[in-house]
């Protein structure tokens, strides 16, 4: 299966609107907006596939880093088998098409990209940024939850915790205003440098910091879905990887979030949508 | 196309194992557990540590 077509009907505006009802699909529960209170289901045992706060009000699903880290800070008492296999399974079956298709803060930082000021062009240093995600994953997803026994990115680190939960429980729950203290001043400054950043530079958080993103960047080259290359039409003009915002090389690297901006580009209509392990394979 | 069919291997492997750690995982109390903790505000989270 190949969908190449797809450049005018399914492209940039059925990409925004997957976004959109994924981030609303996440958190359906919008009473809690309204309470202060989070959702309490049965079904928040089951891990959203993109990065979404768990302690957001809305949330109706778990986010699947806070669940790893988490499951490592009591990796001692027993290993966090069913966290690492959702990764795990996510990763194989899409890869970082979530990351272009299914995740909200993703689709929040395009939307402030969209803010018309000065921008960012991609270079050798955000290349060389763009392993700093791997950094914060070992560092602050793997270590520090198993050595200090503290979720590192969630704590530390993570803005979406910050935007999703922390601004809206302490409007609505006045129990929580008076533990606020520096830790949540940090986060809020963080918050608001990667929102500034993303303002000049296409997907910032995604590009340079997220973790979760970093694990899937893992699977791109094997993902069963995804954004692929028709080898028997490619000239080799590597339009699509000049044009593209992000820091690939080729289609489908590591760098891809599969958002399908280089499908219209594309002067001979190779690359498209498709199944991996089929008529296709990778440029 | 022999790259592929590699990959093709390692695919199915990992699509094995990672089947095979989240049925394990539910039937070790993985999906209750991951449920616990997203039932309750989290403090790290949310910015107050």
């Amino acid at each position: 299966m190949f969908i190449s077509g797809i450049k005018d009907r399914f492209g940039r505006f059925a990409r925004r609107y997957t976004q959109l009802i994924a981030a609303v699909l996440y958190n359906l529960n919008i009473k809690g907006f309204f309470t202060g209170k989070i959702y309490q289901g049965d079904i928040k045992g089951l891990c959203a596939p993109g990065l979404n706060c768990y302690s957001c009000p809305g949330a109706v699903l778990s986010c699947p880093l806070g669940s790893l880290q988490s499951g490592l800070v009591s990796a001692g008492l027993k290993f966090p088998f069913y966290a690492v296999g959702t990764l795990l399974l996510f990763g194989l079956l899409l890869g970082r098409f979530i990351c272009g298709f299914l995740c909200p803060f993703g689709f929040l930082q395009e939307l402030i990209y969209k803010i018309p000021v000065p921008k960012l062009k991609k270079g050798k240093v955000t290349r060389i940024l763009s392993y700093l995600k791997y950094v914060i994953l070992v560092a602050f997803v793997i270590v520090i939850p198993l050595v200090k026994l503290a979720p590192g990115f969630c704590k530390y680190i993570c803005p979406v915790g910050t935007f999703e939960g922390g601004i809206p429980l302490t409007i609505k729950n006045e129990a929580l205003r008076p533990l606020l203290g520096f830790l949540f001043s940090w986060k809020m400054f963080i918050l608001a440098l990667v929102l500034l950043l993303c303002m000049f530079c296409f997907r910032a958080f995604c590009r340079f910091v997220c973790p979760l993103g970093a694990i899937y960047s893992l699977f791109n080259p094997i993902s069963f879905f995804g954004v692929r290359v028709n080898m028997n039409k490619c000239i080799g003009c590597n339009k699509c990887a000049r044009d593209c915002k992000l820091d690939v090389r080729k289609v489908c690297d590591r760098e891809c979030v599969q958002c399908g901006e280089c499908i219209g580009k594309c002067p001979t209509s190779a690359i498209g949508y498709g199944i991996r392990y089929k008529d296709f394979r990778r440029m | 196309m022999k790259k592929n069919g590699v990959r093709a291997v390692v695919f199915g492997i990992l699509l094995a194992l990672a089947t095979g750690l989240v049925v394990y995982g539910i039937a070790d109390g993985g999906f209750r557990d991951v449920k616990n903790k997203a039932i309750r505000i989290c403090n790290e989270c949310i910015g107050i540590g």
